[in-house]
């Protein structure tokens, strides 16, 4: 009897590992375990023997179902398995296919550099004022103590538009400075305001183009003086271009809108055609800027015994050329996909002063 | 910009400073260095040479074949020049080298058959002057091999600064020199030309001739007449300074003019006496008149206009040129020189009017110091007898220089809270009487009386400036503002917020940011509503872009053009900028457009995009409502886009019946057309500023969150509706027939054609309910889905499809 139970126990399980398949195992499984099965009739058997019969050949043929049983479990498991990996290497892909395209957009550089202004400004205490592009002769000159045959008058190159019924012709802003006037005439101080926004000037070459954005800075209060001046710029300077130390030079100029009237250069240095903003011999221009005249107070109704402060002013497209280095100013405008993919921002890249400016 | 060399300075400045002291200290004072150019370095390579031979060339009439001795060698050159001739000396500059005036690298040649070894230059060619007749003629006695630099007077360092408009003193070397004293680089020499007494009376009288309001036109005439001159060539010193600044000599007569106006920044005006008829008279012009002037060009003069006549008509523009029939030449020997002063606006409008450049009107519409005309009348009268010989009369004044006297005060602390430094009381004084100020000491502070050659200070802020920019702008310690408050507040409104939210989140839609011009041309803005008369430009830089855009849509789809027309057929833009309605602000308004063009994305191995359609464009327009904060489901979509979109295939998106936020669709074929673009292409354009802002809700606080604990349900419909029924209304019959229970309406097929009938489409809508209270049974969700069949066909006479 236990002769038999070894042999049959072998015959299975020869046949369970030799099964190649799921449908022979099963096969397999019928024969040994199922309802006629060879091991089910023997169980069957143990109701003809004597009871010490039974108890030995019971446990040896339910042992042997057990083990029979346990081996078809592994069996159908690594057939499983087997099959997966057959599966799976059947579905093999090429990997090394281009992913389906996606359309990615760009945040054009001037929008950055605005962007990344607004940051430091805001902290420095700073909010935007805006105006409109068309302005008349009021706000764009005469307030700011340009009269009418005032030579700087014609460094301006002004856009004009035709002249109304009284004579009168607008003009399109030659600089940001009239928002300065507006903010001025209905704002107490103190104010602390910087205004981009586009301007124009009838000029056209690679440094010059007929429209350009600039970004006007104004603070107007009872104690700010030219060494606050150059904190704010100094200050700025060193946030914006993200270096440590900025050689700067403050040289006095002329604007009629200020008085003392100064122009800013920044210390520079070129190395295989790229520019290095901070160190180095030479010197960049990048503003215009002064203590506000007190002849434009007294037109914007701001009483200059009693209040004082500063304006400057600096071309927006001009320090991202100097930050980030496209050389021709008039591809800004220009629309090419090629160089607004190659110059622009990712527009998930929002410049944060916690988490910088330019990554 | 004026320009000097470094021993014409030091006539007027007693200085051991060096070049590099110089030139530093000009640039902190605010006369900023342009550039200083070493000419005997520059011209080292240019030689004198002695043309041993010049013969007709073989082939060419206008070329001779020279032989030329340059010290060294003789070598064989072809010239152009009409004056090239046996004996002459010239300037040599031999193969090897560039030409400064015109770049030109010398390598030997053959010119019509004959060799040509190097070159006999002209002064423009050496970057000395604009004469270009002829080569330059050196004296005979020029040593062959000589540097030419040299022979010229050249060697004298040339300094260029740029002067601001409101330094009228720094037009003249004097004046530069004042303000290097003053900021500690040496002494400024002292300048009181003696009186020259004259001889005899001016047979020449002068008139200002004006009415009462404009009397400052010309307010002071001085004139003086000189017999028995001699008008040859003047000195080398004199011939070598002007040529140094680019001035070519002509006469003693007119270099003396011309070296004064640099000297002290006094332009003079000589005639030749005897081509005066009668007095001089300074006036306004006349209708009708006209000027030959001393550049060869003929003005019409206008009645804003002084003119400087005699009897017989105009004989110069005051203050601007002097006229070619009395202009002095060699053959003069009697003059009349006028020492005057102009009104600086008119003199600028006059030159404006005629475009009329020159070294006077720079100076006079400037602000002449009124201060040196009687000095500058006997300074000129020495140097015109020392060079000219002859006898000067007694000066003939009309008018009066004398200008009231100005004085300023200067508060103590005012430098320091001002410009931001701290310079002691003496020293504030010292620089000031380096200045020319006369200062004294009040209780108030320092008085200083302003120098004639400073009319530009008038206020307190200048005397700072002044003070400031001696003691250095870069000595004005650094401050930081103080913080408003300890944490930032935010730089921008509300409003301002949407411009920079509307840019991003185009840009992560897979849309290009453009910056385009705010003109365009009329053609195009016309196609777009614009091109009104008050928005086109008087003055516009090109044909291209002469009027106002009414829309930013023809620059985008200009941009897509030259974008395909590189080869990047599916292109997809943006811009948030302004548009121009009218001239007025409130006609400026902000706008985020778009356009998408070609498909959605580009072929690829798993197929592709699809073509473009309005439905991106409305995507578009929507996202961005959404991004300002626009109550998206409760907006209106119209069929109501205006004449640039295609009729059928476009839509306004509003608030209410009147408020447009946004309009998009397919452009009009017609306008592609017209702007030579191939579409399909469509374009959104959201009014940024039309949303109005939320009212204000006093908290950040989000309404409790609150979902439902019992199971959603979606029921599917599919009606059929006639086919001008607007999917919109289906969706919003769906939406209220069970505002409790239907949270979400989605179409998800439109079907038209065969088994729905002519003019019929069928809609199918998937309906989600969501129930509050308990877990809905199929009898309720079959009450529900009745309710909503009710509506929608009450609604749109739809009936299920079947």
């Amino acid at each position: 009897m236990l002769a038999e139970i070894d042999a049959l126990e072998r015959e299975f399980v020869t046949a369970i590992d030799g099964s190649a398949d799921m449908a022979a195992l099963e096969e397999v499984r019928i024969s040994a375990l199922g309802r006629k099965g060879r091991i089910t009739e023997l169980l069957k058997s143990l109701g003809g023997m004597s009871p010490d019969e039974r108890q030995n050949a019971g446990a040896a043929i339910n042992g042997l179902k057990q083990r029979v049983g346990d081996a078809v479990a592994a069996r159908r498991e690594a057939l499983k398995s087997a099959e997966l990996d057959a599966r799976l290497a059947s579905e093999r892909v090429d990997v090394t296919l281009p992913v389906r395209p996606e359309t990615e957009g760009r945040i054009h550089p001037v929008s950055q550099v605005l962007d990344e202004l607004t940051q430091i400004f805001a902290d420095m205490g700073f909010t935007i004022a805006e105006g409109p592009d068309i302005e008349d002769d009021f706000h764009n000159f005469t307030a700011l103590n340009i009269p009418p045959e005032h030579p700087a008058r014609q460094m301006h190159d002004t856009f004009y538009l035709p002249p109304d019924a009284e004579g009168n012709r607008k003009v399109l802003r030659t600089h940001t400075s009239p928002v300065q006037v507006r903010t001025m005439r209905t704002t107490e101080p103190p104010i602390r305001i910087i205004v981009p926004g586009r301007t124009y000037r009838s000029d056209s070459d690679m440094t010059h183009t007929p429209m350009f954005h600039q970004v006007e800075g104004l603070v107007i209060d009872r104690e700010s003086h030219m060494g606050h001046l150059k904190g704010v710029l100094y200050d700025f300077c060193k946030a914006f271009f993200e270096v440590e130390h900025v050689k700067f030079r403050f040289r006095p100029s002329y604007f009629p809108f200020t008085e003392p009237s100064a122009e800013v250069d920044i210390g520079c240095s070129y190395e295989g055609g790229q520019i290095r903003i901070g160190e180095g011999d030479d010197w960049l221009e990048i503003l215009g800027c002064g203590m506000v005249n007190p002849r434009v107070l007294e037109m914007c109704d701001v009483d200059p015994s009693e209040y004082q402060g500063f304006a400057w002013g600096m071309g927006l497209d001009r320090i991202a050329m100097l930050k980030y280095g496209p050389p021709d100013l008039r591809a800004f405008f220009e629309s090419d996909l090629r160089w607004l993919k190659h110059y622009g921002f990712v527009p998930m890249a929002v410049p944060t002063l916690a988490g910088g400016l330019s990554r | 910009m004026m320009k000097f060399t470094l021993a014409w300075l030091k006539e007027h400045l007693e200085t051991d400073a060096s070049l590099r002291e110089i030139t530093d200290k000009l640039t902190a004072i605010g006369l900023e260095l342009e550039g200083v150019h070493d000419r005997a370095a520059e011209l080292a390579p240019f030689t004198v040479a002695h043309v041993i031979e010049a013969r007709q060339h073989p082939n060419a009439d206008r070329l001779r074949v020279c032989i030329v001795d340059t010290g060294q060698e003789q070598v064989q050159v072809v010239c152009g020049a009409p004056n090239a001739r046996t004996g002459m000396k010239g300037v040599f500059a031999p193969s090897g080298t560039t030409i400064p005036g015109t770049g030109l690298h010398l390598k030997p040649s053959k010119i019509r058959g004959e060799e040509s070894n190097g070159m006999l230059c002209s002064e423009r060619e050496m970057g000395i002057s604009d004469e270009h007749d002829g080569i330059i003629e050196l004296p005979e006695d020029a040593p062959v091999g000589a540097a030419f630099a040299e022979i010229m007077g050249l060697g004298d360092q040339v300094i260029e600064v740029a002067v601001t408009p409101n330094r009228q003193d720094c037009l003249g070397v004097r004046g530069i020199a004042r303000d290097l004293a003053a900021a500690g680089l040496g002494t400024l020499k002292p300048f009181a030309p003696p009186a020259v007494p004259g001889g005899f009376d001016s047979p020449i009288d002068v008139t200002l001739d004006f009415p009462d309001e404009t009397a400052n036109a010309c307010p002071c005439f001085v004139g003086r007449y000189f017999r028995g001159l001699t008008n040859g060539p003047s000195p080398d010193w004199m011939q070598r300074r002007l040529l140094a600044i680019g001035l070519r000599p002509i006469s003693a007569l007119v270099d003396i003019t011309n070296y004064v106006t640099f000297d002290l920044g006094r332009p003079l005006h000589v005639f030749d006496a005897d081509k005066v008829n009668g007095g001089i008279r300074a006036r306004l012009g006349r209708p009708g008149e006209s000027l030959d002037a001393l550049n060869g060009k003929t003005y019409a003069i206008d009645p804003e206009m002084t003119v400087i006549a005699d009897d017989a008509g105009p004989e110069g523009l005051g203050g601007v040129m002097g006229g070619a029939h009395s202009g002095c030449t060699e053959t003069t020997t009697n003059m009349f020189l006028e020492v005057a002063l102009f009104d600086p606006k008119r003199t600028a409008a006059t030159g404006r009017k005629l475009n009329l450049e020159s070294d006077a009107r720079y100076r006079f519409e400037r602000g002449v110091d009124p201060g040196m005309v009687l000095p500058g009348v006997e300074y000129a009268t020495r140097l015109i007898l020392d060079l000219c010989g002859g006898e000067a009369s007694k000066p003939v004044i009309a008018g009066s220089p004398d200008v009231p006297p100005k004085t300023v005060t200067l508060r103590r602390d005012r430098v320091r809270n001002l410009g931001g430094i701290d310079v002691p009381a003496g020293e504030q004084s010292r620089i000031l009487s380096a200045l020319g100020f006369e200062v004294a000491e009040t209780d108030a502070g320092i008085t200083a009386t302003v120098p004639t050659w400073r009319s530009d200070i008038d206020g307190e802020a200048d005397l700072v400036e002044e003070v400031t920019r001696i003691a250095g702008f870069d000595n004005i310690p650094f401050v930081s503002l103080p913080r408003m408050s300890v944490v930032a507040e935010p730089s921008l409104s509300p409003m301002q917020r949407r411009v920079p939210a509307a840019k991003r989140l185009l840009a992560t839609r897979g849309l290009v940011e453009c910056m385009t011009w705010s003109f365009m041309r009329r053609r195009h803005a016309e196609l777009f509503g614009g091109g009104r008369p008050e928005l086109a430009l008087e003055n516009p830089i090109s044909s291209e872009l002469d009027v106002m855009r009414p829309s930013i849509l023809p620059n985008l789809i200009e941009a897509a053009g030259r974008n395909v027309d590189r080869g990047f057929d599916d292109v997809g833009l943006f811009e948030v900028g302004p548009q121009y309605a009218d001239d007025t602000a409130d006609g400026q308004s902000t706008m985020a457009t778009g356009i998408r063009r070609g498909r959605t994305v580009g072929r690829h191995w798993d197929g592709g995009g699809r073509p473009v359609d309005a439905f991106d464009a409305k995507a578009d327009a929507v996202a961005v409502l959404a991004a300002l904060g626009a109550p998206v489901a409760n907006l209106q979509v119209m069929a109501d886009a205006p004449g640039w979109y295609h009729p059928g295939r476009s839509g306004a998106i509003q608030l209410g019946p009147k408020n447009v936020l946004a309009r998009f669709g397919e452009i009009h074929p017609r306008v592609l057309d017209a702007m030579e673009v191939a579409g399909p292409l469509v374009a959104f354009e959201v009014f940024v500023t039309n949303l109005p802002l939320p009212k204000g809700k006093g908290t950040r606080t989000r309404p409790k969150f609150d979902p439902s604990n019992f199971p959603a349900v979606d029921r599917d419909f599919a009606f059929v509706v006639d086919d001008d029924v607007s999917a919109d209304k289906i969706i919003r019959a769906a939406r209220g027939a069970e505002k409790a229970l239907v949270t979400e309406v989605g179409v998800f097929d439109v079907y038209s054609g065969a088994g729905i009938g002519d003019g019929k489409k069928s809609v199918a809508i998937a309906v989600r309910l969501e129930p509050r209270e308990r877990t809905l049974t199929d009898p309720e969700i079959d009450a529900v889905a009745e309710k909503i069949v009710a509506a929608v066909a009450k609604a749109t006479g739809a009936t299920l499809r079947g």
